[in-house]
């Protein structure tokens, strides 16, 4: 099957901007997270080529006078860091999950398939604000700063596990009655060793699709979440929070704060969607079309 | 007939579903919100969990901590405002979705199909957010001719208070409502497409075809009609999506609905709140299952016969 152009281009700005997120201290011009970098009299230039600008800054200063570029490079990188983390996680538990449900069938698939079934009956968005803000109340500190990205790659993943779960689950299911695992039970393997041994690469090549696309929604999640501020702080910002500072601004013209993040999101997102698309599309030919 | 009534059974085990996650919800809602007490009273949880219920069936969610008014009363205040941007925004959703998915299906390879097909993907990388923002950057501050926080004035029948009966509410309605809309609209496109795909390719089709029948007929008649089906149950099930959606939307416009109110008791940590909140989102969410499995009912003739 030929590749269309559209998603290698898609691909290619996927993966350097995944790059660019994995080495930003190498290539952001300030860092955002010292302040001492902070010049308030710098504070809300706008971008170069408006002419009011300062070169030292090519996309402008936020209200703080934070190089909005630097910010911006290592926000990808925090929006990357917990939107991976959280497509790990969520594919670990659903990856086990779903072989012990699939291998084992009986009391174990009951209780994993109807756990699935009551939390995909909640939308991501509000499983997860209700999960942080559980966190928060529990947590004797309030939930400190430390923890944030912790809070938010759990309750990001606990939605999304569910939909590994699923399909390793049929997948399993399918693979268990064949007699390559037949065989294997015959010479008395334990079940463990024919679980990650023998059914699991069979399985691994829809989990990745899965994950390719999950990465792209649990990146927006994360935006969502930290842009609501019960995310990342503005210290320690991620696309989300700098969207957020900077729709405060919005108002009073200063439109340069908000714009830069969102654009870089947007573009983040839809090159992950593309190739994340493609790769479905391509694996299971039924699925194409249906969002 | 044996796939109708596996139909109608899986229908009724997802119907039962989402009961059982309210009922799931509240009572580790209830457990933590003891937690939180560190006062781990002495009763079982079995009995708090019923007072609990008791209490929810006589709408007494307790009082909030912030607010420190009854939560019913709070829910009822905000309850409106939410209701009529997601009204508004399914509407719209689906005024622009199914032409444009029907557009989409019946020229796949034309120019206006494919400028379609693009702005839907980049609408589903977009955050709602983004969105809202966008819009009011373009439409309030750059154009200044849509207001871009609150529901201006309103109008209060009983306990309702709308923003349909003047000017200034409709003009607020329209950024968070096209904003809300926006997600669904490409979801609902991308489903009417498919399934008028599917639809279009059917032995009946190409038999209507054959007979000469008006183009027109058979592509809005025959071909849409069925291609509806899934898309009712999708809408139907997204309108619970929406609600939760608008916790964003309201968040970018100030509009004073419950999302709003759940994220300032998420702020605040405001427990029963949270709990009244969650329990609606959970109620919405049977009601409207039901609600998709009555219409459906009344749209496809064939479920009719068998109950």
């Amino acid at each position: 099957m030929r590749v269309p152009g559209s998603v290698i281009v898609a691909g290619i700005v996927a993966t350097l901007m995944i790059l660019a997120a994995i080495v930003a201290p190498a290539i952001a011009p300030y860092d955002p997270t010292d302040m001492a970098t902070y010049n308030l009299i710098d504070s809300e230039l706008p971008p170069v080529w408006t002419g009011e600008g300062d070169a030292r800054f090519p996309l402008g200063t936020d209200n703080q006078g934070r190089d909005l570029l630097s910010a911006i490079i290592y926000g990808a990188r925090v929006s990357v860091g917990i939107g991976g983390a959280a497509v790990l996680l969520a594919a670990t538990i659903g990856v086990s999950l779903g072989l012990l449900a699939g291998y084992f069938g009986g009391w174990i698939d009951a209780v994993v398939m109807r756990a699935g079934d009551i939390i995909m009956s909640f939308p991501t968005i509000l499983l997860a604000l209700l999960v942080s803000g559980l966190a928060r109340a529990l947590m004797p500190d309030g939930g400190s700063v430390g923890w944030t990205p912790f809070i938010l790659i759990g309750a990001i993943a606990i939605h999304d596990w569910v939909q590994y779960a699923r399909t390793v689950r049929a997948a399993a299911m399918v693979e268990g009655a064949k007699d390559y695992v037949k065989a294997a039970r015959v010479i008395g393997l334990p079940g463990r060793r024919i679980m990650l041994h023998h059914i699991l690469p069979n399985v691994m090549s829809p989990v990745l699709v899965i994950a390719t696309i999950n990465l792209a929604g649990a990146v927006l999640t994360e935006a969502t979440l930290s842009f609501l501020g019960v995310g990342m702080p503005p210290n320690y910002p991620s696309l989300g929070t700098l969207i957020r500072i900077g729709n405060e601004f919005v108002f009073s013209g200063i439109w340069w704060i908000a714009l830069f993040p969102a654009i870089t999101l947007v573009i983040l997102v839809l090159a992950v969607n593309m190739v994340g698309d493609h790769l479905r599309d391509r694996f299971n030919p039924k699925l194409r079309g249906r969002s | 007939m044996l796939a109708v009534t596996a139909v109608a059974f899986l229908m009724f085990r997802y119907v039962g579903d989402p009961v059982r996650a309210m009922a799931r919800e509240d009572s580790s809602v209830e457990e933590r919100q003891e937690l939180a007490r560190a006062l781990g009273l002495d009763q079982p949880v079995a009995v708090q969990y019923g007072k609990f219920v008791a209490r929810v069936v006589a709408l007494d969610f307790g009082i909030s901590y912030r607010n420190h008014r009854p939560v019913a009363a709070l829910i009822g205040e905000r309850l409106p405002a939410t209701l009529e941007i997601v009204f508004v925004a399914t509407v719209l959703a689906l005024a622009f979705g199914v032409p444009l998915g029907v557009l989409c299906a019946l020229r796949p390879d034309g120019l206006a199909a494919r400028a379609v097909q693009a702005v839907s993907l980049i609408g589903i990388s977009t955050p709602t957010f983004v969105v809202g923002i966008a819009l009011i950057l373009v439409f309030a501050v750059t154009l200044k001719v849509l207001p871009s926080f609150g529901r201006g004035e309103v109008v209060t029948l009983g306990w309702w208070t709308t923003g349909f009966l003047t000017p200034s509410g409709i003009a607020s309605l329209v950024l968070p409502s096209v904003t809300l809309c926006l997600f669904q609209m490409t979801l609902i496109m991308r489903l009417v497409r498919s399934e008028m795909i599917d639809v279009l390719s059917t032995d009946y089709i190409r038999f209507a075809r054959a007979r000469g029948l008006p183009r027109r007929y058979i592509h809005f008649k025959l071909a849409l009609r069925n291609a509806l089906m899934p898309v009712i149950t999708v809408t139907g099930l997204q309108i619970g999506s929406l609600v939760a959606f608008a916790i964003v939307t309201e968040t970018v416009f100030q509009w004073p609905g419950m999302g709003l109110l759940f994220i300032q008791a998420i702020y605040f940590v405001d427990i029963p709140v949270m709990a009244a909140y969650l329990l609606f989102v959970g109620f919405l969410f049977v009601f409207l299952n039901t609600v998709v499995d009555v219409l459906y009912a009344l749209v496809d003739p064939r479920l009719r016969v068998r109950s």
